[in-house]
């Protein structure tokens, strides 16, 4: 379903123009793109496409922001699920066809093997060298935001005792009380390219994967597609603790909502840098890049800390320890590089969600 | 308007501008490390891009041993778990791309790119083999690894290819070369620098015996004795004897100078005294034997006078004349004019033959010497007189020979013929210069003075001097006969008599 505005400019049209978007987002279902448009003060103006798997609201204050910048220039928000937006990428990179000046995404291993296979183009700018080696690859592929991997918990439910503050934290709880059965939410990391990708770095990072998935089994956890679903399930009580919730999404539903908390797991708390490439056969690559440098400006940075709380990998790390009230977090931010192309093998993936199955799905009687 | 030259630009514009020995070597040792720094370059480059291509390699040949040791068989299907590690190895080059591809025995893709190409050829037994592709537009290198599986359910050899671009080993080798480059850089740089001071060490010898010579005493032809190197004591040596043959020709001179100033003293004074007494002589019989001797000497100063200009002027076309094909029979003809012209000669028959006669030499001075053996024959002679011109091609020489009658010259005479001033003392008229001109006039052109008598008993006196190898003259044909008669030119009576 598709929403476009043929808007010239006037107050008017913004203000259908942010009823269509939501609209859309109501609307908008799994395996249909959202594509919403903010039109240009300008005449016959140049148009930024811009592809992703985030979620409007929090990219609108940075579209914003750029086009106050780039009062010429239009901006066509595309929105799809990070599975149809990869493969929606891999056809037109095959094809050699234009799909977006600018995909960003969360699944990052999916970019990753994008910009691997070659449908990257490269961004020729300063800015970017700012940007950690781990938040960046071949000067193709740039870490945006800073989002750690959260557990969050209904606040009344823990009224009076402290939520669980690790991953062994929560493998006790969920060992030792069926408080947690069926009150446990997490992704369902089949549907979801982060929730995978989460897995995946936990499997390597630690064994404590092993011992989670079997506490999960047992409690029979319930499984989601997005953060969001999980976060409300939490917030209505009906979950008592998400896990490996975008800490993004988190964060910016604690601000507003005072029934969930959030907590960065002090064994290590993974960070995912949301990645975005330009394609090569964008048409506008320029606007692109500035709208790449936006982000990475000071400008684009205070946004991003902002309400939003996507963070940058600069403000991340202090931001979020102020957030964990003075806990000792390890960060480990996945590095953009080529070896989360093993999560993506088709034998290593079947593999690992087999083995997922076989311990979080209970065989039905 | 120009402005006046310095003396270095004088100097320059006189010698015409020859780069200096200095400027040559270091424009040589220039080219020279050059040459030796581009060698050098090259054989980094290609040094750092074999060294680059080992390392990395290396990694391509762990990564794809990681992978091959995650092949198992499981249930009877061949199962890949590929290893974070192997990965985490290749991302060792953190820029680059990285391919693999996994194929079962039967050669069916078990992961990975299945579009990524497989080397042209593999030979049977190599377990691995390294190889270049091109694969989503960018070169990469590859490794092409096999591992036997020996199962009950697959039996073969499972292929693991693992590739990478190549822009790390891109990197790495620019990084060597750019080392390579400064290095060489820096120490071609040095090396001319020491060079240019070691030349500058070198050549100062030069430098020395300039300024010797250029603080020298403009008179002073004494040798150099600066103490000068092996190369340049050939220079010095040369320097040294042409300084001292100057030496030789100044004192020559001012001997010359000195001896000319006597001689002319005398018969002057003489002369005077000869013109006093004649003024206070009343008898008319004495006076008219004064007045012929003062004609005599007269005429005698009158030769002296004409000798030395003439002598000078030789020895003076001995140093500079450039030498010329002249025909002696010209010189000949053109002498005995003169002869008859200037001095009281007579009658002078020539004998010249129809054929010319070459030599290389100076007409002027052969001239001269000619009419010298003419006067000679005239003062001191007896006539006829004959002036003969001949060759003789076996012995390579060309000969001027003078006959008279009279008898001859003494052995005494002809022993010091070439010494100066060697006169008759009774003849007031004689210079003593004509022989020693002559004699000169011999020597430089490599020549000698032969007197003797011919068949008719007449005395002879000739000048020998080479003959020209080539002795045709190049103008007219050679097959025009020539009348082998000898030519006599009749000349005029003298008017003034014979005198002596």
């Amino acid at each position: 379903m598709a929403h476009r505005s043929t808007a010239t400019h006037s107050v008017a049209t913004t203000i259908a123009l942010a009823l269509a978007v939501a609209f859309g987002a109501l609307t908008g279902g799994a395996g249909a793109a959202t594509e919403t448009r903010f039109a240009a003060r300008a005449d016959d103006p140049r148009t930024l496409v811009i592809a992703s798997v985030t979620d409007l609201d929090f990219m609108r204050p940075l579209i914003a922001a750029f086009q106050r910048q780039h009062p010429d220039i239009a901006v066509t928000y595309v929105e799809d699920t990070s599975n149809n937006l990869d493969a929606a990428v891999t056809t037109a990179c095959n094809g050699g066809r234009f799909i977006a000046d600018l995909v960003i995404s969360s699944s990052i291993a999916q970019q990753v093997r994008l910009v691997n296979n070659g449908c990257a183009s490269p961004v020729q700018s300063a800015i970017v060298e700012t940007l950690p080696d781990w938040a960046r690859w071949r000067g193709e592929l740039f870490g945006l935001t800073y989002e750690p991997a959260v557990m969050v918990y209904n606040k009344q439910a823990f009224a009076g005792q402290e939520p669980p503050k690790s991953r062994f934290d929560l493998i006790d709880m969920m060992r030792q009380t069926g408080r947690l059965d069926g009150r446990i939410a997490t992704y369902d990391i089949e549907q979801s390219g982060v929730g995978y990708l989460f897995a995946f770095q936990d499997a390597a990072e630690a064994s404590t994967w092993g011992r989670l998935m079997e506490g999960f089994g047992r409690n029979n956890v319930r499984t989601f597609c997005c953060s969001g679903d999980v976060i409300d399930l939490v917030a209505s009580g009906e979950a008592l603790i998400g896990y490996n919730v975008l800490g993004s999404y988190a964060l910016a539903r604690a601000l507003k909502d005072p029934r969930i908390g959030v907590v960065l797991p002090s064994d290590y708390t993974l960070v995912l840098a949301r990645a975005g490439f330009v394609p090569k056969p964008a048409r506008d690559p320029l606007a692109a890049r500035a709208f790449l440098e936006l982000l990475l400006s000071a400008d684009g940075r205070a946004i991003l800390n902002g309400d939003t709380r996507l963070l940058t990998s600069l403000s991340g790390p202090s931001a979020l320890a102020a957030i964990n009230e003075g806990e000792d977090t390890a960060f480990r931010p996945i590095p953009l590089s080529p070896a989360l192309l093993v999560s993506l093998d088709r034998a290593k993936r079947s593999r690992f969600l087999s083995q997922w199955r076989k311990s979080v799905i209970p065989p039905n009687p | 308007m120009k402005p006046p030259l310095s003396d270095p630009e004088m100097a320059a514009a006189a010698t015409g501008i020859v780069p200096s020995i200095a400027g040559r070597l270091t424009l040589m040792l220039t080219l020279v490390l050059t040459i030796a720094a581009t060698g050098t370059i090259i054989a980094a480059y290609a040094y750092g891009r074999t060294a680059a291509t080992r390392a990395f390699d290396r990694l391509l040949t762990g990564a794809a041993l990681q992978i091959s040791e995650r092949i198992s068989v499981v249930e009877g299907e061949t199962v890949v778990d590929i290893p974070l590690s192997a990965f985490g190895l290749l991302s060792l080059a953190s820029e680059d791309r990285i391919f693999y591809r996994v194929l079962d025995p039967v050669g069916a893709t078990l992961t990975g790119d299945e579009a990524f190409p497989l080397p042209d050829e593999v030979r049977a037994g190599d377990a691995q083999m390294l190889y270049d592709a091109e694969f989503s537009g960018e070169p990469v290198r590859a490794i092409l690894m096999r591992r036997f599986l020996a199962e009950r359910s697959v039996r073969g050899p499972v292929t693991v290819i693992v590739a990478q671009t190549l822009r790390a080993r891109g990197e790495l080798a620019r990084e060597i070369v750019a080392r390579a480059v400064i290095g060489v850089v820096i120490a071609g740089f040095l090396t001319l620098v020491l060079a240019v001071l070691a030349l500058r060490l070198a050549l100062s010898p030069l430098d020395k015996i300039e300024r010797a010579i250029l603080a020298r005493d403009p008179k002073d032809l004494t040798p150099l004795s600066t103490d000068t190197p092996r190369e340049v004591a050939a220079l010095v040596a040369a320097i040294n004897r042409f300084m001292a043959r100057l030496d030789r020709r100044v004192g020559a001179m001012q001997n010359f100078v000195a001896d000319a100033a006597h001689q002319m003293r005398t018969p002057i004074t003489a002369l005077r005294a000869q013109t006093e007494l004649a003024m206070e002589e009343e008898d008319p019989r004495r006076l008219r034997v004064l007045q012929r001797r003062i004609r005599d000497r007269a005429m005698g100063v009158s030769r002296l006078t004409d000798q030395l200009l003439s002598h000078a002027l030789i020895t003076h076309r001995a140093d500079s004349a450039t030498l010329e094909r002249i025909d002696l029979r010209r010189v000949a003809m053109e002498a005995e004019r003169e002869a008859r012209r200037t001095g009281g000669a007579s009658r002078i028959d020539l004998d010249l033959p129809s054929d010319p006669v070459f030599v290389t030499g100076d007409a002027f001075s052969l001239r001269e010497a000619a009419r010298n053996l003419i006067n000679n024959a005239v003062a001191h002679g007896v006539p006829p007189i004959m002036l003969r011109v001949s060759a003789d091609l076996e012995a390579g020489t060309a000969s001027v020979t003078v006959h008279d009658h009279g008898p001859g010259m003494d052995a005494d005479r002809i022993a010091r013929i070439g010494q100066r001033f060697v006169r008759t003392a009774t003849d007031p008229r004689s210079a003593g210069l004509g022989l020693a001109i002559v004699a000169e006039v011999a020597q430089f052109h490599q020549g000698s003075i032969t007197t003797g008598s011919d068949s008719g008993g007449r005395f002879t006196i000739s000048i020998l001097l080479p003959l020209d190898a080539d002795q045709s003259d190049g103008s007219d044909a050679d097959d025009q006969p020539r009348e082998e008669t000898v030519v006599v030119f009749p000349t005029q009576p003298s008017q003034q008599g014979t005198g002596n």
